[in-house]
């Protein structure tokens, strides 16, 4: 799987979470630039990422993520190890 | 993987495509009704299909928009555990229980404070319901290697910590209160052992459990059994340590759409919304095949057969459902005397036409007919569940009423039953003496009570089982059958002969032939069709028993005794003075080596092609073991 095929699915997830047509998946998305992306939020993007990647992240690989781009690279290392 | 039955929803219709662009609609649209929600709810939705559907109702809600006639309800959620993502799921599910759900919530863990203050957020909400989400870690169940007496203990006060919240929110809320049993985690101190040591989680949540139950029964508190739940889907899938870790979920977040359905199931409960009658459509759901082309005998229906057992199992869950009060009802493209016929003469049945309300068998078409039904038996369409294989149908009624909830069913009929089962229509708070009246099933459990009181050896058990044993001539709806056992015995089969159905129809209709259908009934009910005999003469005095076979399934029975205490009994009758028996020796039939030997047949000549066994039938017959119901052999030689 291709990063861009993983950017194009990342995009297609998050708008399911956060219903919201607008938003595109780029590696400098940050949480601060989509509304309701809080906390709780974050985990429902990990965890639906999750099922739909078939993948399982540890609990300190996801503590520290900073944009889009770390959590498309750490999807990229999982998928395609 | 089987869990995904439950995870996914997976008697649900997949959701459209567009859903999301659908539920926007929906928030929009200024005639949006109850009844459009409940359609968008009643699909197999995930955590974010039903956080988006939530937030439609929301916007429909903020705007006074009217959801009848789905019923409002208030439900307050407390709990030690991360309730956020639970509101949007448990909103989302709801529509599909008929209700229009509103939820208040508790902060994080501040179970004992919202109960207490008669001004707390909850109680002053005064909602219609609290649900008391706590889990094992929001009790004080405090784990360690107590004596009995202190685990008691520490058990007492668990439930009590728990009635106190609950009279609290009766007090002060006025409300009833949901509680859950607790799913112990999967992780043990000792093993196995757990269970014997009284302090440790596993023990502590089983003592619990019966000890909540024990303590609501009685209240007009409702139980939702999570336990139950956590341990269908599996523990260790259940609980999830890294998401507690991480958000203090309860459990993996991919059930928490079983988990609000359930919920939900409940609160519709509590509002009259459960089910009440069960519609079965008949060819490929009651049974394997087309009853107008394959005809009685071509069904495929009963013991013996892996599909034919599938079936089975659909019709038990059927009468199960009918024993606690819901109204059994058919609807099926076909004609009327075509379709009654197996409920009638089929002799695996178990549904029979005195356990359907109503019978709609013709070539309309099933909505109308469905419409029908619940004309004919005063129940609105809410309350109908339609079982039926073909997903035409299932979509034709879907379209046409879709107040009538159709279940998904999987390609495999041996799953009908438990997806039946897993959609929970006929989710009960309560169980009435009117409900019971309406049930025999008492008796017949008092019956296996008595039954296990009376093992102890295996005469006296044998004997508990009150068999019957029933002996018929091959006959035309016994045919496919026979000719089944004839090719599928290995073991139980002493010369492995193999006859096909045409095969099997000449032995039916050759006077000279004594042929011999053997089922077996006992308190647990029918084994169906278990053994099966020919005997084809080879002078006027002798009958060589040419094929003999039997299901192991009913070994140490003595039934091998009753079919040759059966068989000398026709021989005798047409003066028959000696029966020849063979054993042909195969890879597989080793356990028959000895069958003649025991039956008190003499050894003529042995060799490793065969052996050859007599018995004069003057000798003395196997003695009569269990009751006996014979006819049909008026056209036997025995009768010649």
């Amino acid at each position: 799987m291709s990063l861009d095929d993983i950017y194009q699915r990342l995009t297609e997830l998050l708008r399911e979470v956060f219903n919201d047509d607008s938003i595109v998946a780029r590696p400098d998305l940050t949480a601060d630039q989509v509304a309701g992306w809080d906390s709780f939020a974050y985990l429902r993007v990990i965890f639906t990422v999750e099922r739909a990647f078939g993948i399982n992240f540890a609990a300190s690989e996801i503590t520290s993520l900073k944009n889009v781009g770390e959590l498309a690279q750490l999807i990229d290392a999982k998928v395609n190890a | 993987m089987s869990q995904d039955l439950y995870a996914k929803l997976e008697w649900l219709p997949q959701p459209p495509a567009d859903f999301r662009a659908r539920c926007r609609a929906l928030a929009g649209d200024p005639e949006a009704s109850g009844r459009a929600i409940a359609l968008l709810a009643n699909h197999a939705l995930n955590e974010n299909h039903l956080r988006q559907l939530a937030e439609a109702i929301g916007a429909l809600s903020a705007r006074d928009a009217s959801l009848s006639p789905l019923t409002p309800f208030l439900l307050a959620v407390v709990g030690n555990v991360m309730l956020e993502p639970l509101l949007p799921a448990l909103i989302g599910s709801a529509p599909r229980h008929g209700i229009s759900l509103r939820c208040v919530e508790a902060d994080f863990a501040q179970t004992v404070q919202e109960a207490m203050s008669p001004e707390s957020r909850i109680n002053s909400a005064r909602p219609d319901a609290v649900l008391l989400a706590l889990d094992f870690r929001g009790l004080p169940l405090t784990t360690g290697l107590y004596d009995e007496e202190t685990a008691r203990g520490i058990v007492a006060g668990a439930v009590a910590h728990l009635d106190a919240l609950r009279a609290a929110f009766h007090a002060n809320a006025g409300a009833r209160v949901i509680v859950q049993t607790l799913a112990p985690p999967p992780e043990t101190a000792f093993g196995s052992y757990d269970r014997v040591v009284p302090g440790t989680m596993r023990s502590l949540c089983a003592r619990f459990n019966a000890a909540l139950v024990e303590s609501v029964r009685g209240s007009d508190d409702v139980v939702f059994d999570v336990a139950a739940l956590a341990e269908t889907v599996g523990l260790a899938s259940w609980h999830s340590p890294r998401q507690w870790n991480v958000a203090k979920l309860p459990f993996d977040a991919r059930f928490l759409p079983l988990y609000a359905d359930h919920v939900c199931r409940i609160v519709g409960a509590l509002r009259g919304k459960s089910r009440r009658c069960l519609i079965l459509d008949l060819d490929d759901t009651l049974w394997g095949g087309v009853i107008g082309d394959d005809g009685l005998e071509g069904i495929v229906l009963g013991q013996g057969d892996w599909t034919g057992e599938a079936f089975l199992d659909v019709q038990r869950a059927a009468l199960a459902l009918r024993e606690r009060g819901i109204v059994l009802a058919v609807s099926s493209k076909n004609d009327d005397a075509v379709a009654r016929r197996p409920f009638a003469e089929h002799p695996d049945m178990l549904l029979r036409e005195e356990h359907i309300a109503a019978f709609q068998a013709n070539w309309s078409d099933k909505a109308t007919n469905i419409a029908t039904i619940a004309e004919e038996l005063a129940l609105g369409l809410d309350s109908m569940v339609l079982l039926d294989n073909n997903r035409v149908e299932r979509g034709l009624v879907r379209e046409m009423l879709p107040q009538v909830a159709v279940p998904e069913l999987p390609d495999d009929p041996a799953l009908y039953a438990r997806t039946l089962a897993a959609a929970g229509y006929f989710e009960t708070i309560a169980f009435s003496d009117e409900d019971r009246k309406r049930a025999s099933f008492y008796q017949d459990n008092a019956l296996r009570l008595a039954l296990r009181g009376a093992i102890g050896d295996v005469e006296a058990y044998l004997a508990s089982l009150e068999m019957r044993i029933v002996f018929r001539p091959f006959n035309v709806t016994g045919r496919s059958r026979i000719a089944q056992l004839i090719n599928k015995s290995n073991q139980f089969n002493l010369t492995t002969r193999r006859y096909d159905e045409a095969e099997v129809a000449r032995f039916e209709a050759d006077p000279d032939f004594f042929t011999l259908q053997v089922r077996l009934i006992d308190t647990y009910g029918d084994n169906g069709m278990i053994s099966v005999a020919i005997c084809r003469p080879t002078n006027e005095r002798t009958w060589e028993i040419d094929t003999w076979v039997m299901s192991c399934r009913v070994l140490g029975r003595r039934v091998e005794h009753m079919v040759l205490r059966e068989i000398i009994r026709h021989a005798r009758a047409v003066k028959i003075e000696r029966l020849v028996g063979r054993y042909v020796p195969t890879e597989r039939n080793a356990m028959v080596r000895d069958h003649y030997a025991k039956l008190g047949f003499r050894l003529v000549t042995d060799g490793a092609e065969a052996a050859t066994w007599e018995l004069e039938t003057a000798a003395e017959p196997p003695e009569e073991s269990m009751a006996v119901d014979r006819s049909g052999f008026e056209r036997s030689p025995a009768q010649k």
